[in-house]
């Protein structure tokens, strides 16, 4: 017996724990399942390391909290599940107004409405294509594992800072209640708020400054937005993560993501022994899409095929990447259902041959 | 290590152990150096109803879906979880369920069968709640997958270190082994 | 580089508005006991959005009713700052009951300046969780209606009551007795917090002259006849640790 240098956590603690190694100095949050090892973990390891845990009163003020947090320079986040993060939509819409960086984690579970506490994916609308009013984007990671949950949160932190623009980390129930081995292997960080050129912490020294995302003079808030914009871009350049596995010379190729991506990579290798070329695609950043890395894989004849716990949501950005609709298929299920790989399979096998 | 695959399912209702069994059972497979997962469902239903937890235990290859449809291994410790379950287990797999739960079941061709009196061995020991370890003792000598001091010695990792509840937990698994 | 609180320049209020009042009350306060360096202010959605604009410390703008929320996780990472929130009836009693009722009843060391005019002025003179039964506004046409809008909310009584406060006070500043009254409340909500009292509110009955009177001289009248009747004045809390 080999003795492991691993511990084995649920998803929802290993969050939590890249976000203490990643120097995270705030937490803020309302317990809503199937998150709530995730906010009773961060009561216990703030408190450990002398950092500031509140349980709010709701998920409006958990986000809130973050902002005032976030602009005096501390690393802050905030986590939930669907309902909740429907509810914190606003306080997300502020921060990327107001230019401030935050972790924000979405452990999706069953919707619309109060739902279920099943695993889903259906909130991945509301994530990429703006969840709150106004022109903003933020980068969203979607783990597809434990070690990924670690790493994704530990990560986050520096995307949002570098762009002062909150990021996202969009789980399911699964990933986040399942538990795996995970090697903490990262250094532990810590920043210095006093250092910040744009945190409020009080202006002794400095002219005063204030943190705003109202602009009423003619033009100024267009400006503001084309600023916005230009990080948006950037962020679109430089933020693309997504992972392959077994595309080369694959026929057919799943997209999917965190759940899901487990799910068809499980069919990858099913399929391949009965002498399909399957492949998958797994989008870890679902904004920015890795759209162009997609559109490169198709060889002109390859079938795509878009599996997820939704109604099909990512597909639109599928179909944006392939642009021929006919060799896109796709398999969902809604309501906290966990898609089957004999399902999967079924489907897959059936459009290759008709190919 | 020789290749292998198993893919636990262990059910029954809320308040059996049934986390806790799959727990060490994922805590055991990490110690021996095999990958695994465990995906636990508990909460959802009403109380009565079924909780499981789902186990992938398996080397050298990495697992990919840590959701499990049809179980090489089966551990069942009430009615509604063997009624649920038991036309899903895998051709070749294993049911090992709780005497408690059912005076006898239909015989399911291609499955192996064991029905252990856990609960009886839980209540000899004063305390009901132990016919989770029983149920793993019995595993370790049916499937060898975990001698019984391995799943002896990953017991502190799932309580904590209480040692009146691993002593308690150690004796259930002894004699769950012994049973069978 | 000025080193007061209130920047120069004119404000956007209207004539007679009390925030030009409360914000020169709270900026007089802040340098009085020497703390704009440490001072981080959290200004609301209403009328004075526009606070950051006047005011020479640190200042951000929050989310409509928020303010609570965002205070105390500034206050709980930097606890040697002076942070407070400045807040109208709108903010503070209607869509921020949630926020400021908890961050109170935690006794979050922060203060919060609670100012109510009676109506939502920057939206056109509407309805406020705080207007007077029988009032005119742009959505009580024929005056609040007990049965249709409820009853007037007392905000300072309510924070009164809960037990993580320590320091309740309401003030008016519709004459100069009053406004003295009012900065030495500030100055001793301000204190509380910087002794580490724990949370303290002040309500500064202020007037808008521009809805629900025809003059500047007309609203004073009725603060001093009708509201300050409705809304007494006083300290309603001192307590120490």
């Amino acid at each position: 017996m080999t003795p492991a240098k691993k511990i084995l956590i649920t998803g929802n603690e290993a969050c939590g724990e890249g976000a203490v190694t990643a120097g995270c100095g705030f937490y803020a949050g309302y317990p809503i399942t199937p998150q709530n090892e995730l906010t009773a973990y961060m009561s216990k390891r703030m408190d450990e390391c002398g950092r500031v845990f509140i349980q709010s009163e709701s998920e409006l003020a958990a986000i809130n909290m973050v902002l005032g947090a976030s602009l005096t320079g501390e690393r802050a986040m905030t986590t939930s599940s669907s309902p909740g993060i429907s509810l914190m939509q606003e306080g997300i819409s502020y921060l990327a107004g107001c230019q401030l960086p935050a972790v924000i984690v979405n452990v999706m579970r069953g919707g619309p409405g109060l739902g279920n506490i099943a695993a889903s994916q259906a909130d991945y609308f509301q994530a990429t294509k703006g969840g709150g009013h106004g022109d903003y984007n933020m980068v969203i990671l979607a783990p597809a594992g434990v070690q990924e949950m670690f790493e994704c949160t530990y990560e986050a932190f520096d995307i949002a800072e570098r762009y002062r623009n909150p990021v996202m980390i969009l789980s399911d129930g699964i990933i986040g209640q399942m538990m795996e081995p995970i090697e903490v292997r990262y250094p532990q960080k810590s920043v210095d708020p006093d250092k910040s050129p744009w945190a409020l912490r009080g202006c002794k020294g400095r002219e005063s400054r204030s943190i705003r995302s109202l602009f009423l003079k003619e033009g100024a808030l267009e400006e503001w937005n084309r600023d916005l914009q230009r990080k948006f871009r950037t962020m679109e350049a430089k933020e693309v993560r997504y992972e392959t596995y077994k595309t080369g010379g694959a026929r057919l190729i799943f997209v999917a993501y965190g759940t899901s991506a487990r799910i068809c990579r499980a069919v990858v290798d099913k399929l391949r022994q009965e002498g399909v070329k399957a492949g998958l695609f797994r989008p870890v950043s679902l904004w920015p899409f890795p759209y162009k890395k997609l559109k490169g894989l198709d060889k002109g004849t390859t079938v795509f095929f878009d599996v997820e716990m939704s109604a099909g949501q990512m597909l639109y950005d599928v179909r944006l990447a392939v642009a021929d609709d006919s060799r896109v298929l796709f398999h969902g299920r809604m309501g906290g259902g966990v898609p089957e790989e004999a399902d999967i399979i079924n489907i897959a096998k059936k459009a290759v041959k008709r190919k | 290590m020789k290749a292998f695959k198993e893919s636990i399912l262990c059910a029954g209702h809320g308040g059996q152990g049934i986390v806790s069994m799959g727990k060490l059972l994922a805590y055991a497979g990490m110690q021996a150096g095999y990958q695994v997962t465990f995906f636990p469902s508990y909460g959802a239903e009403v109380r009565g109803g079924t909780a499981h937890s789902m186990v992938r235990i398996q080397y050298p290859e990495a697992i990919a879906n840590p959701v499990i449809t049809h179980p090489t291994v089966a551990i069942i410790m009430n009615k509604p979880s063997l009624d649920k379950f038991l036309g899903r287990i895998a051709p070749g797999g294993v049911l090992l369920y709780d005497a408690a739960a059912a005076e006898k079941i239909p015989e399911k061709t291609g499955v192996t069968i064991k029905k252990i009196p856990c609960t009886a061995i839980a209540l000899k020991l004063k305390d009901k709640r132990v016919a989770n370890m029983a149920a793993l003792g019995s595993l370790s000598k049916i499937k060898g997958l975990f001698s019984l001091q391995e799943l002896i010695q990953c017991l502190p990792f799932i309580f904590s270190g209480k040692q009146d509840l691993i002593e308690k937990n150690t004796e259930a698994l002894r004699q769950g082994f012994n049973e069978v | 580089m000025s080193d007061k609180a209130l920047k120069d320049g004119p404000m956007h209020y209207c004539p007679g508005c009390g925030h030009t009042m409360a914000h020169k009350l709270v900026c007089d306060v802040i340098d009085g006991l020497g703390v704009r360096e440490r001072t981080i202010g959290i200004a609301p959605v209403g009328c004075a959005v526009l606070a950051y604009d006047y005011w020479n410390f640190d200042v951000t703008e929050a989310p409509h009713g928020r303010c609570p929320a965002v205070a105390t996780a500034i206050k709980r990472l930097l606890p040697d700052r002076v942070v407070f929130t400045y807040q109208g009836d709108g903010d503070l009693a209607a869509i921020g009951t949630s926020e400021i009722i908890h961050t109170a009843n935690r006794g979050e060391n922060i203060t919060t300046v609670f100012v109510n005019n009676g109506v939502y002025g920057m939206t056109g003179g509407q309805l406020a969780p705080t207007t007077m039964l029988g009032q005119k506004t742009a959505t009580t046409i024929k005056g609040r209606d007990v049965r249709r809008d409820g009853y007037p909310l007392k905000i300072a009584e309510l924070i009164a009551l809960l037990p993580g406060t320590r320091y309740v006070e309401r003030v008016s500043i519709h004459t100069k007795a009053g406004v003295e009254r009012a900065a030495e409340a500030l100055r001793t909500a301000f204190k509380v917090q910087m002794d580490g009292r724990g949370f303290s509110l002040v309500e500064i009955v202020a007037v808008c002259p521009t809805y629900g009177a025809r003059s500047v001289k007309e609203a004073y009248d009725r603060v001093e006849n009708e509201i300050i009747k409705f809304y007494p004045l006083g300290i309603l809390k001192d307590e120490g640790l």
